[in-house]
């Protein structure tokens, strides 16, 4: 379980979260994106397609990214959700919130 | 790496019952860093012997992540002298979860859904909203320290 950071085409910065995102993790997940903002990044994207199951704790570390994105004049989009995972955003409404495409190529030609 | 943690898991029949046939119990440390570790461990043997659906699989995973991080955070306040215990009834078509800390409890219908355009930039606030989308019914005690989720297998 963790994260992991990598360079995607256009020098997107690209996060992928393997295993859980979930209220033990989700502080580091901010962290490597403070980080990532602090260096100047300010196109991001999460990458769940290796990723088990996300809590309440880890949708709100994505809301509060979100958030800190924004401001610093960044854009964040979202892919790789299967189905269950997807439905978590729909439930919640936050699939209103995010750019959320289904894969990270798709994500990444979309900047 | 050694884990922290000391979980206790009892597999013993339910005596009496036509609808439980199995009971699971488990009690962890106030320490959300053992939620992962007892999510795997309480959904490994709510499934055990029986065909599940990924589906299933997922919801269980979620709700227990849910219910713990309540009770650890909200209901124990991370207190590290106090444990959350789970208790899980497996029939054949129901699985039973029960999770119940040492808090004081809360009253569950105060808690507003928080699906509101003007919430949804809120980064908590979403766990038992969650819980009630994912199991088929919740019910609590009255004191409000302990959940009961209840999951069709199908």
């Amino acid at each position: 379980m963790g994260f992991s950071e990598s360079k995607g085409s256009g020098g997107v910065t690209v996060v992928k979260v393997d295993g859980q995102l979930i209220i033990g993790n989700r502080h580091e997940l901010k962290d490597l994106v403070q980080a990532a903002l602090d260096r100047g990044d300010r196109r991001l994207l999460v990458d769940f397609s290796g990723t088990g199951y996300i809590d309440s704790s880890g949708l709100g570390a994505l809301v509060s990214i979100s958030k800190r994105i924004r401001e610093a004049g960044g854009e964040l989009r979202l892919s790789g959700l299967n189905d269950d995972l997807r439905s978590l955003f729909e439930l919640t409404k936050l699939d209103t919130l995010f750019a959320i495409t289904e894969t990270p190529e798709q994500a990444l030609s979309s900047f | 790496m050694t884990s922290p943690l000391r979980l206790c898991v009892r597999r013993t029949a339910v005596p009496d019952s036509r609808e439980a046939a199995t009971l699971v119990t488990l009690r962890l440390p106030s320490d959300v860093t053992c939620i992962e570790e007892a999510v795997e461990l309480v959904t490994r043997h709510c499934l055990a012997g029986h065909e599940a659906t990924e589906s299933i699989r997922f919801r269980l995973r979620v709700v227990l992540s849910e219910a713990l991080s309540n009770a650890i955070v909200r209901g124990n306040c991370e207190d590290c002298n106090k444990w959350v215990d789970v208790r899980a009834e497996l029939g054949p078509e129901i699985i039973s979860v029960y999770v119940t800390d040492e808090g004081p409890g809360f009253d569950p219908s105060t808690i507003p859904e928080p699906i509101r355009p003007e919430q949804l930039d809120e980064a908590s606030g979403r766990g038992l909203f969650l819980i009630r989308k994912l199991v088929d019914a919740v019910q609590f005690n009255p004191q409000g320290n302990s959940i009961c989720m209840i999951l069709r297998r199908w």
